[in-house]
Order: structure tokens, then C-alpha cells, then sequence
């Protein structure tokens, strides 16, 4: 468990703007005491400062998981979001977008949502900007890129896609070996 | 429809009388024909019969009413007999409803009271008034359905017989008058009714001697020869029915002796049958024969053969039939009376139902309900003892792909992964471990529970299974955890100072055989014994991570899927004499209780506060689940490895004689205990008396065979031997503590060592002066000497022993009875013994 570098915290965090904004501050401003980004083997976590004490105590080859992991570096030094980092995109998120039933179907196959899918979308969504995937019931389904602003998309041709996929939580029965 | 209608119409559907009682309806009869008319007429022989018969009935039922008052009105009649003869035998009893409905016009109050004189067989006919009729005909007349068809019937065959049906039912009346002694009644009556029922009175009684006289062998000549024609339809129906009753209850009887010949015949089987290539239902067959003979072997057996033999037989087809190996079947068959072997071994083919746990912290159970339920689930909350828990009885989605399962609203997990995490209640703000954590469930129920606050270790050894764990975390949202792999036994040694423990231990899985059936085959001795020293050591690991100081905590849970004692009770047992842990309720309403007797096992006697689960009982996997609180940190060295206890003892036994051992122990024990006292403070009288209940071993029993018979000695031994060990850990340490409490406690302890010394069997004490080995000279002489002295002088009024040792030690007692210096010498002798020891261990 080491520190996010200089670099790589700009990086994280300007993914993360991408998706949730100036709620960036909240995830690290907290109520309930100090929350940190901590880096092990590229994977980043999310963990509380109390934890992570604890953590600390266990040598880095038997240390599996703490708090919650956001995603990873990739060796472009690129930041990858995992669909384990939805449970704190969800609530924060800028731009949503709601999908009818059928269509829940096929994004949680890791397709990609077309246009004749979308349910609503909320207003201010540009043009590859993140957004996260709910359910028509409010129910987080993944996140992806806006393909379409929300202009363009009530222009769009129904088959066209208007977010692209990028992590949905069908992967924690598709991929659960690699979730990290 | 009208025709319809009609069917119904007749109220009474009379079955068996045919046309004649079709034809004839209640006659009525002009009132001033009816009544001269009729006094002329005789009964039928038939009749005479019937009446009889009734009589007889009725006075079954009444005799004890009767009988007294019978007595009296026969002395009466027994003058008058003579003259009334004839007209008895022509005037039986007779109580028609034809005749009551006359009666009824005629005088209402006879009516009433023959009514009830009918309804002697009916239970309802307690006395009423006269007053009350009124209102108590109709009713009766319902009540007596019954008779009216009856006596509808009795119509039928004779017409005309209201006259001296009136008079037989004046004398019912009479009687009935008599019977009930109801004087207000009577009073109402008019005068000639009175003298009426005077002679009716006389009539009927002898009429029911004659009948008991003459007509007994005839009315027993009529049931057989004209049954069919004489008796009503609902006597002959009763009759019926009474014979085939008794005739089933006799088949019944003869198929019972039938079986039990047959099973008296159950053929042992040879080698040659044995050999014959059989079907699952011979075998199945075979299983139930075995099992009858057993449940009543004494009585049922095959006297060539013994009762293992017939177990044999039992094992090797309950092998065959439910494909399971020997040994796995041998452990049941012990483990399970035969009743109850064959529903575990049933339950066990089939699947618990599906059962999915609401994540607390992503929703709640009705919502999650309502969600599944829109999606053509089929569910039900699990019971009251689970807030959380829900059956799935069917679903038309798989249960493991929704939305509601992707977005981490539930998780699938059996029933009785609920129950250890239930056990353990952790509480918010705790820190918690599970130290078999994968593949999460439990755990993710834990992190629930804890509302994620706190934090929560997952451990699990397997690097691939504990993929699980993250991916379910994650799912669940569970934020407060540390997820590790490694070595559940490695764990104390790199943190410690848990609130609670939760170890889900790995086990044979012998109460999940439903989930994989492979268990039932692959398991061996060897795999048991490897599962149960496994867990012994994570459940001496779990228990030293916790802290037994947590304000809140100091829990441990240990539970397996297995319901072998040899992976639960044996292990909790061994965990009991190795720290100072104690047996708490686990909080459970249900489950039975844990073994404190298995076979040759005996177990600490609060293993009655574990509980055990089974698929037959329970409707769920197999599951023992076990809380140990934990009193003191401190590893209670007394209790080594009990090998190593042994081999010491063993060393012990063969460097010197028992006695002079025992005698040592004798004065250094109690002070002994103290240092421990003080070490653990808490609890040590528990630690005491669980390590002297709670050995139960095998080990323990060598122990016995192999030293003297002396029963203080084991616990004593014990004792004596955790300073031993003690010193070698910390011999700086121990020094000092030992004098001051030996000085401190001295006195207190004297009590304690009174009763030690007392309890001393007598073969010990002469041992005491028996030669001591070579190795231990003259320091030791004297050192022994001494410490009789000091033994001695202690007043043990309660001891007859002590006090009736050697002549020598009671001189020595006259000689030293000073405090002072018996604690100068107690203080002495312990470091002789110190040195003594550490020349032993060297």
C-alpha cells in the first residue's frame, strides 16, 4: 500500500472529474473521517485512514483487497475504472442515463446503448462525457462515455449508440476472476 | 329441475327398509279412534322381540339408575306377578314416536317424559321439568332423529300398536317419573295419570324380569336364525357394522402376527443371496426389514446371528442404496438412532430450497421482495428467527443473474450460513475477523450487521476462492473490509486484538452431502482426522487473535458444515482445555443441543450450549455452530500439548516414584494456582474446573490407566506442570512473582491445600515415605520429610486420613506447628522443586 504518486493522482482524479465533477472533493472531504487513494500492484483503493492502519500490518503478499478498489493504472500509466467504483460514481454522477428494460439486457451483456434503449438521459450530458447507466428503477447498471450529446441524441437514428460501454455489473458474474 | 328438486325432498333417505316403510307415513289417528282401539291389540312375537331387546339395552344403560330402584319395584311385583303375566309379555315397553305424537295431543306431559325415557340412549336425556316443555319438544325431536326413523320403521311392520304403545309409554313415563324423582313435575300431573303410572309401574318391571327369565335363550335364538327379518334396518346396519369392525380389527391383528412371522422369517441373508445381483428396491426392501428386526431385536432376531451382523448387513446396503462408502456410513450409523439414519440419509439426497439473504445495506427486504416478486419470483420471508432471509420456492429468472443480484441486493446463501454470524452478533464499530472467509457470504452478512462501520478481516487461504470474496464485497457494496490470503493459523502472529472471531471452520462437509454429493465417497479416517487437526489449530488461532479485554467483544464463533463430533464438539473440547475460553449461548432459539457424550468421548458438559443442525430436523445443511467467550489473554501453558503433558508425566513416572511427586504437588500446588490467578485474574476458578471437567480425552484416559489410581492427581499434574513450562518460557519473570504471592497468599491458600490434602488417597501418602530414586538424595529426603511436616500439622478436621497417617508425622506435627515456619519450609521446598525441575528439563 503506497501513496498515489503526484502524477498518477492527477491522472485518477481527472477521470473521476469525468464522471462526477466537483464531487471529487466530497469522496476526500468526508463527515466521517479521513478517506484516502492508496496504490498497490496499480490497483487503487479507496480506503478509510482507520483501515488502512490496520491494513498496513499485513505484509503487501497476503494483502488482497481494501475498502474499495476504483480501478487500475494500466502500463500506459493510463487510469482504467473498475465497475467496483460504481457504488461511489453512482451517487455523484453529472450525466445519467436511464435505460428501458430490453436494453438493461444487452448493456449488462457489455454491449454498448442505442439510441431506441435509451429511457431518459439527463440534460447537461455532453459529448463523451462519463455517464453513469441506470435502470429505468433507479438501479445502477455500469457507466460508459456519452457517445451524443443530449441534443443530438433526440436526433439520433434509433440503432445508433449514444453511450459507449464501459463497465457494467454484469462483469461480477462475467469476469469476477479479473475484477481487479 | 323440479325433478331435481324432489330427490332432496325426502328429508330422511332411508337405505335399507325398502317399499313397505316408503309406503307408510306417520300415520295419524283420529284421537277417539286411536285410543280404544288400540288397547285391544297384541304385539307381534316379532315385536315382543324387538321391545325386548330394547329393554335390554336400555337397561344396560341405565342399570345403574335402575338397579336400585329395581330392586325395590320387584319386590313389589313379584306379588303381583303371577296375575300380570300375560299382559307383560303382550305390553313390553314399547316407545314409538307414533306414540309420542298421539301423546302429544293426548297428554303432553307423558309424551315429554316417554321422550326422554327414548333418549336413555342418548346422551342429552338428563331430568327436565314439565315446565320446560315448551320449548324442549322440538329439540328433542331433532336430537332423536335417530329413534323416529327407527320407530317409523317399527310402524311399518306394525300398524296398529299406538295403544299399547301409549301404555307401555305411560309406564316409561312412570319410570322415567321415578327415575328422575322430579316430584314438581308429577305434582302437575293429573290424578289419573298418577294411578296410571302406579300400575304401568308394576307392569314394566316384571315385564323386564320375565325378559331377563324366558326370553333370554330366544332372543339369542332370534339374532341368528332371523336376524335379517326381525331386526330394524339400523339394528341390522349396526349389527353389520360391528362385525365387519370386528373382523378388520381381527384381520388387522392376524396381518400384524402375519408381518411380524414374516419378519420372524426375514432370512439372513447367505453369501450365495448375497452374491445375487439385486435391485434398489430389494435392497431398499431389505433396509426396512433389517431396521424392524432391530427395533425389536430381542424379539425378532435370528438367534444364529448377532446384532453386528445384522448392522453389517444394514451398513452395506445403506452403502449400496445411497451410494455412500463405509466408513462415512459407519459414522452415521453412530452418529444417528436407525429412525433417525434413514430421514438424515434421505434429507440428505435432497437440495435444501434456495434461500437468498437481503444485502442491509443496499436495501431492505420488502423492497427486494416486491422487485423479485415483479420479476416472477415465487418467495416467502425464511422465518421469524431471519429479518433479512428469504425462500425461493420457484423462479422464472435465474435467481443468480438479476439486476437485483448484479446490483448487490441479496446474495444466495443457505439458510444455515445465517447462524454463525447470527451467533457471533457483532456489533458497530467492532473489529472483526473471519478467518475462513471465502466465498464471502457470511462475511458480507458480518460487514451488514456492522452497517459498515468498524472494520472487517476476510482471510481465506485459497488465492482462487477469494476472488469470490471480492467480487461479493464489491457487489454488496462492502467498504469497511481487508482482504487477505494467507494462513488462518499465521494470523495471531500478524495482528491481533479482535472483537470477535468468526471461524467457518473447513470441514468434511458431511452435512452438505446434499450440494456435492462427492463427500459421500471421498471422505476417509484420514480426511477427518486431518479436518479436525486442522481445525483445532485455526480455532486456537482464532482464539488467540481476539482480545479478551474488548469492552464489547472477546466472542468466538466456530461452526462447520459437518456434523461429525469428531469436527465439533472434539475440537471445541480441545479448545476448551488449551485457552481460557468458556462456552457462552450461542443465541440460537433453535437447533438441538450439542454431544457432551459421543461413544467413547466425554465432553465438557457446557457443550450442551453448542447447537447442531440437521437437514431432517431443521430443513437445513448440517451445521454446528459454537460461541466461546474469551476471559483472559493470557495461553494457559498448563494445558501443552497434551502429548507433551504425557510424555512428561511419563518421564516423571519413570525418573521417581509417584509419591513423592504427589506429595510435592500437594504443597506447591496451591500456590501455583495463585500465580495463575494473578496472571489471569478473571476466571481462573473456571479455568480450573474446566480443565479438571473438560478432560475428557482419550489422552486423559491413558493418562488414568497409566499413573496410580489417584483421581486428584491429573488436575494437580496439570498445574504443576505449567510453571515448568512457564519457567522455561520466562524464568526471569516467574521468580519474583512466585515468592511474593507464596508469602502473600500463603495463608489463604492453606484452605485450598487442606482439602488438596485431604483428598489424597491413602496409597499416595504412604507413598510419601516410600524410598526415593537415586537422582533425588538427600536434599530431598529432608525436603520431603519437611514437607509432611508441614502437610501434617494443618488441622483437617475433615480428613480422617491426614490425621490417621504415621505415627512419625504426628509427632512431627506436635513438633512444628508453627505458621511461620511451615511457610519458610513451603517456600524452600519450592525451590528445591524448581531446581529439581530444571534439572528435569535440562
Amino acid at each position: 500500500m503506497k501513496r498515489l504518486s503526484e502524477e498518477r493522482t492527477k491522472i485518477l482524479f481527472e477521470k473521476l472529474a469525468k464522471y462526477i465533477g466537483q464531487n471529487v472533493k466530497l469522496l476526500i472531504d468526508r463527515p466521517d473521517g479521513l478517506y484516502c487513494f492508496r496504490e498497490q500492484k496499480d490497483r487503487v483503493y479507496y480506503v478509510s485512514e482507520k483501515i488502512l492502519k490496520l491494513a498496513n500490518t499485513i505484509q503487501p503478499e497476503f494483502l488482497i483487497s481494501v475498502g474499495t478498489c476504483f480501478g487500475k493504472f494500466t502500463k500506459s500509466n493510463k487510469f482504467r475504472l473498475h465497475v467496483t467504483a460504481l457504488s461511489y460514481l453512482a451517487p455523484y454522477a453529472q450525466g445519467k442515463i436511464w435505460l428501458k428494460a430490453p436494453a438493461e439486457q444487452q448493456f449488462l451483456y457489455g454491449n454498448h446503448v442505442a439510441k431506441s434503449g435509451l429511457g431518459r438521459i439527463s440534460e447537461n450530458a455532453e459529448k463523451y462525457q462519463g455517464v453513469v447507466v441506470y435502470s429505468m428503477s433507479d438501479l445502477p447498471l455500469g457507466f460508459g462515455v456519452a457517445a451524443r450529446s443530449t441534443a443530438e441524441c433526440k436526433h439520433a437514428d434509433p440503432m445508433s449508440s449514444v453511450c459507449f460501454h464501459q463497465a457494467d455489473i454484469g462483469e461480477y458474474i462475467r469476469s469476477e476472476e479479473d475484477l481487479l | 329441475m323440479g325433478r331435481k328438486a324432489k330427490f332432496t325432498e325426502g328429508v330422511l333417505v332411508k337405505k335399507g327398509p325398502g317399499k313397505k316403510s316408503k309406503k307408510q307415513k306417520d300415520p295419524t289417528f283420529p284421537k277417539a279412534l286411536g285410543v280404544e282401539e288400540e288397547y285391544d291389540r297384541k304385539l307381534s312375537r316379532h315385536q315382543i322381540k324387538r321391545v325386548m331387546k330394547r329393554d335390554q339395552k336400555l337397561k344396560e344403560k341405565k342399570e345403574k339408575i335402575q338397579e336400585k330402584k329395581l330392586n325395590k319395584e320387584k319386590k313389589n311385583l313379584t306379588k303381583q306377578e303371577p296375575q300380570k303375566k300375560k299382559k307383560k309379555t303382550s305390553v313390553p315397553q314399547y316407545n314409538s314416536e307414533e306414540s309420542e305424537e298421539e301423546e302429544e295431543k293426548d297428554d303432553e306431559e307423558s309424551d315429554d317424559e316417554t321422550q326422554t325415557v327414548d333418549e336413555g340412549l342418548l346422551p342429552s336425556s338428563a331430568g327436565f321439568t314439565d315446565d320446560n316443555k315448551s320449548w324442549l319438544k322440538p329439540k328433542k325431536r331433532i336430537t332423536i332423529e335417530y329413534s323416529d326413523e327407527e320407530e317409523d320403521i317399527e310402524q311399518a311392520e306394525s300398524d296398529d300398536d299406538e295403544g299399547e304403545d301409549e301404555e307401555l309409554q305411560e309406564e316409561d313415563n312412570s319410570e322415567n317419573e321415578e327415575l328422575e324423582e322430579e316430584d314438581d313435575a308429577e305434582a302437575e300431573e293429573s290424578d289419573d295419570e298418577a294411578e296410571s303410572e302406579e300400575e304401568e309401574d308394576n307392569l314394566k318391571v316384571s315385564s323386564l324380569n320375565d325378559l331377563s327369565d324366558e326370553d333370554d335363550s330366544d332372543d339369542e335364538k332370534d339374532e341368528f336364525d332371523g336376524d335379517d327379518d326381525d331386526l330394524l334396518p339400523i339394528e341390522k346396519q349396526n349389527i353389520k357394522l360391528k362385525k365387519r369392525q370386528a373382523e378388520e380389527a381381527k384381520s388387522a391383528e392376524e396381518e400384524m402376527q402375519l408381518n411380524i412371522g414374516d419378519q420372524e422369517t426375514f432370512q439372513f441373508p447367505t453369501k450365495e443371496s448375497e452374491e445375487e445381483v439385486k435391485s434398489l428396491q430389494d435392497v431398499q426392501q431389505r433396509i426396512r426389514d433389517v431396521i424392524v428386526v432391530l427395533s425389536d431385536f430381542k424379539k425378532l432376531r435370528d438367534e444364529n446371528h448377532v446384532r453386528g451382523d445384522y448392522l453389517e448387513i444394514l451398513k452395506s446396503d445403506l452403502c449400496t442404496y445411497y451410494s455412500y462408502n463405509d466408513f462415512l456410513m459407519e459414522r452415521f450409523m453412530q452418529l444417528f438412532p436407525l429412525s433417525e439414519l434413514l430421514e438424515f440419509l434421505e434429507a440428505s439426497e435432497v437440495q435444501r430450497p434456495l434461500t437468498i439473504r437481503t444485502n442491509s445495506l443496499k436495501t431492505r427486504r420488502r423492497d427486494l421482495a416486491q422487485a423479485l416478486i415483479n420479476r416472477g419470483v415465487n418467495l416467502d420471508p425464511i422465518g421469524k428467527w431471519s429479518k433479512v432471509g428469504l425462500v425461493v420456492y420457484s423462479a422464472q429468472v435465474p435467481m443468480g443473474a438479476t439486476p437485483e443480484y448484479l446490483a448487490g441486493h441479496y446474495i444466495i446463501q443457505g439458510a444455515s450460513s445465517f447462524l454463525p454470524v447470527m451467533a457471533l452478533a457483532p456489533q458497530e464499530k467492532e473489529r472483526v475477523l473471519d478467518m475462513s472467509a471465502a466465498p464471502g457470504g457470511k462475511a458480507s452478512h458480518i460487514a451488514a450487521v456492522m452497517k459498515n462501520t468498524g472494520v472487517l478481516f476476510a482471510n481465506d487461504l485459497n488465492r482462487d476462492r477469494i476472488k469470490a470474496v471480492v467480487g461479493n464485497f464489491h457487489r454488496l457494496g462492502v467498504v469497511n473490509s481487508v482482504i487477505t490470503c494467507m494462513d488462518g493459523r499465521k494470523y495471531p502472529g500478524t495482528i491481533k486484538d479482535f472483537d470477535r472471531v468468526l471461524l467457518d471452520a473447513p470441514c468434511t462437509g458431511t452435512g452438505v452431502v446434499a450440494k456435492d454429493q462427492s463427500v459421500k465417497t471421498s471422505k476417509d479416517e484420514q480426511d477427518i482426522q486431518r479436518c479436525y487437526n486442522l481445525q483445532r489449530e485455526l480455532l486456537l488461532a482464532a482464539i488467540d487473535c481476539v482480545n479478551a479485554k474488548s469492552a464489547t467483544g472477546g466472542y468466538i464463533v466456530y461452526s462447520t458444515c459437518s456434523v461429525l463430533p469428531e469436527e465439533n464438539e472434539w475440537v471445541i473440547d480441545y479448545a476448551l482445555r488449551k485457552r481460557n475460553v468458556k462456552l457462552v449461548d450461542t443465541g440460537l432459539e433453535f437447533g438441538t443441543q450439542g454431544f457432551t457424550n459421543y461413544r467413547h468421548f466425554r465432553f465438557h458438559p457446557t457443550l450442551k450450549l453448542t447447537r447442531r443442525f440437521y437437514p431432517h430436523t431443521h430443513n437445513m445443511d448440517g451445521f454446528f455452530v459454537a460461541k466461546l467467550k474469551k476471559f483472559s489473554n493470557v495461553i494457559p501453558t498448563s494445558s501443552n500439548d497434551v502429548d507433551e503433558e504425557d510424555n512428561e508425566e511419563k518421564n516423571e513416572n519413570n525418573k521417581r516414584p509417584l509419591g513423592e511427586e504427589e506429595d510435592e504437588v500437594d504443597e506447591e500446588q496451591p500456590p501455583r494456582k495463585q500465580k495463575k490467578e494473578n496472571k489471569n485474574k478473571k476466571n481462573v476458578k473456571q479455568n480450573g474446573v474446566g480443565k479438571k471437567d473438560g478432560r475428557p480425552n482419550k489422552v486423559n484416559k491413558n493418562q488414568n490407566q497409566k499413573q496410580s489410581p489417584t483421581k486428584d492427581k491429573k488436575p494437580q499434574k496439570g498445574n504443576q506442570q505449567s510453571p515448568q513450562s512457564e519457567k522455561k518460557q520466562s524464568p526471569k519473570k516467574e521468580k519474583p512473582q512466585y515468592s511474593k504471592k507464596e508469602k502473600k497468599q500463603n495463608l489463604k491458600e492453606k484452605n485450598a491445600k487442606k482439602e488438596k490434602v485431604v483428598k489424597t488417597p491413602q496409597p499416595t501418602s504412604d507413598a510419601v515415605s516410600s524410598p526415593k530414586s537415586p537422582k533425588l538424595n538427600g536434599k530431598k529426603n529432608t525436603n520431603a520429610e519437611k514437607e509432611k511436616a508441614v502437610k501434617t500439622p494443618q488441622p483437617s478436621p475433615k480428613s480422617p486420613k491426614s490425621n490417621g497417617k504415621k505415627p512419625q508425622d504426628k509427632k512431627k506435627e506436635v513438633l512444628k506447628n508453627k505458621i511461620e515456619k511451615k511457610q519458610k519450609i513451603i517456600t524452600e521446598n519450592k525451590k528445591k522443586q524448581k531446581q529439581k525441575l530444571k534439572k528435569k528439563n535440562n
